[in-house]
């Protein structure tokens, strides 16, 4: 059994039908692409896979035990999620914002130590957002808001990373350094389910990939087997070119009209 | 993030410094030499009866009524992710008032016009709770709304019951809706309850930290969100309820206060909301002592002088912030 396990999952889309189950086990050391057009689930699978939604039928799995029947705090100790959206309700500092990922491990009557602030700075210096932290989240760029979001969850340390289209806003040498830093993780033995818009991100990086179909159809196995164009062309509708550059499979959107 | 000692102590100086003030001020003034012979159990009857039987409780009703309101301000700030919502958004002085003004009508003593404020709070709290809460989906935004309408319903009716009571009847109803300390005798209660309060919102805070950014994200961090949102709202209405039952309604303290330290202070609700119980109950004494002394022997409604107080000041605030 995998870190994560679906068996029959089904998730809740409203005003769609079942589709075909997922039958799938997460295992440490594998960076999951999750690929679809807008509107197919990719969010709703996340939050599912947090145990932030309840599914439609189905269990779900967290290190050998039934997700449903885990605590938040001990399901917050396991996995972390970054937020495609986040609410900016009362103004915080990035230092702050890091520091929250500490929660799951203190106690109500437990302030933060030094050790979790070296760590909130640790993360913050990895994302290159360290020379923000006493600014304010909300004057931020939407690159610089995400890359502290990324860095909020590695503060919080999770064995499995769940991110949603984590490379959103972000320019290239950092959508490559966060595809990076999330590759590193899956290597130190973290597992890591990303949604994607880039299919050659997902190329680069992933070792297993998800296609969700509109219809509630879906598919997975190694990347390698799933970057099929003919596959991909059918998923986005979308006619690709597709090339090759040292190994990689590249593909670019056809102009159609 | 960590000092929490230095802003506390300070604050705790001021409310120090606030009650000193009203209890050494009035138709008859001591000084501090006076005043400290009183505390030690010296001095003359006059100042005697004067500081611990008139002043003293009158004060200390005043700190707790402050701080209790602004508590409750900062509790439902966070509940509705919301910094500029209010205890008194929510309909709860509304269903108070109503209360309260039912009891005086019928003639019945303060004790009976208090509970009958306390069981208007909570009828509020219930009905707002219910409506907002009917098919299961409970969103700030959604029980900010409810809470709106329901203060506006609860104003229509307090505007009918002024236009149809006898006109002897109206200065006092006018007072107790305006706010009014001269009455509050007991303070022990509210004491205890706002002490409980700062004592519960501790342990709770960095889970309060974590859900004004959010509900989603406060679970994905390990919060049991909806146990969580349903204590702070009970917690902050039986708050509002207890204030409500001292004073009447005094508004602008639970909105104002919170929203000012945060300002200077931050948003770390473990510091939040101590600080606000102080700087609440402070604000209060301060509008109170004045209220009383400003026009003396005539009497000012408190709730004036909190918004006289507070506007200005919150404006400067607001324009000099980043």
């Amino acid at each position: 059994m995998g870190y994560l396990a679906l068996e029959a999952l089904v998730i809740d889309v409203p005003g769609r039908d079942d589709g075909r189950p997922l039958d799938l086990h997460i295992e440490s050391g594998q960076i999951w692409g999750v690929l679809g057009p807008n509107g197919v689930g990719k969010t709703t699978l996340l939050h599912t896979l947090a145990g932030l939604r309840a599914p439609r039928a189905g269990t779900l799995h967290l290190d050998a035990a039934p997700l449903s029947e885990l605590g938040r705090r001990a399901v917050a100790r396991r996995l972390g999620l970054v937020f495609q959206e986040r609410a900016d309700g009362f103004p915080a500092t990035v230092l702050e914002t890091a520091m929250i990922g500490r929660h799951p491990y203190l106690s109500p009557w437990q302030m933060e130590s030094d050790a979790d602030t070296r760590l909130a700075r640790d993360a913050l210096a990895r994302l290159d957002v360290a020379h923000l932290e006493h600014r304010l989240v909300g004057t931020l760029s939407g690159g610089e808001r995400q890359r502290v979001a990324i860095a909020t969850v590695l503060t919080q340390a999770p064995q499995l990373w769940l991110a949603d289209e984590p490379t959103n806003h972000l320019d290239l040498h950092h959508q490559t350094a966060v595809m990076a830093l999330l590759a590193e993780q899956a290597a130190n033995g973290r597992a890591v389910v990303l949604c994607l818009h880039d299919l050659n991100l997902a190329a680069q990086w992933c070792t297993h990939l998800l296609l969700l179909y509109p219809d509630g159809e879906a598919c997975w196995g190694p990347a390698r087997q799933m970057l099929v164009p003919t596959a991909l062309e059918r998923l986005y509708g979308q006619p690709l070119a597709t090339t090759d550059i040292d190994g990689t499979p590249v593909f670019v959107p056809r102009r159609t009209s | 993030m960590r000092s929490l000692a230095l802003p506390l102590t300070a604050l705790a100086l001021l409310a120090a410094l606030a009650l000193g003030l009203a209890v050494a001020l009035g138709s008859v003034s001591l000084g501090p030499a006076q005043l400290g012979a009183v505390l030690v159990g010296q001095g003359d009857d006059l100042s005697r009866t004067l500081v611990l039987d008139l002043r003293l409780p009158r004060a200390l009703a005043a700190f707790a009524t402050g701080g209790l309101l602004a508590v409750a301000g900062a509790l439902m700030q966070v509940l509705l992710r919301n910094p500029l919502a209010d205890p008194y958004v929510l309909g709860l002085s509304g269903g108070a008032a109503v209360g309260a003004l039912l009891a005086m009508l019928a003639g019945l003593g303060s004790a009976l016009v208090s509970g009958s404020a306390f069981a208007g709070a909570l009828l509020s709290t219930l009905l707002v709770f219910g409506l907002a809460h009917g098919t299961g989906s409970w969103t700030p935004s959604r029980l900010l709304l409810t809470g709106v309408v329901v203060a506006a319903g609860w104003g229509a009716v307090v505007t009918l019951m002024l236009a149809l009571s006898p006109a002897r009847a109206l200065p006092g109803m006018l007072y107790w809706l305006m706010g009014d300390l001269s009455y509050a005798r007991s303070p022990l209660p509210g004491l205890l309850v706002l002490a409980s309060a700062c004592l519960l919102a501790f342990p709770l805070g960095r889970s309060l930290n974590v859900l004004a950014r959010g509900s989603l994200q406060a679970a994905a961090l390990g919060v049991a969100v909806r146990p969580l949102e349903w204590t702070v709202y009970i917690a902050a209405s039986l708050l509002t309820a207890v204030a409500v039952t001292i004073a009447g309604s005094i508004g602008f303290v639970g909105l104002v206060v919170p929203h000012m330290l945060r300002l200077v202070l931050g948003n770390d609700q473990r510091l939040i909301l101590p600080a606000s119980a102080l700087a609440g109950g402070t604000l209060l004494t301060l509008a109170d002592t004045l209220a009383r002394t400003v026009i003396a022997p005539e009497q000012l409604p408190v709730g004036v002088i909190t918004a006289l107080l507070g506007v200005p000041t919150f404006l400067y605030l607001l324009h000099r912030s980043r």
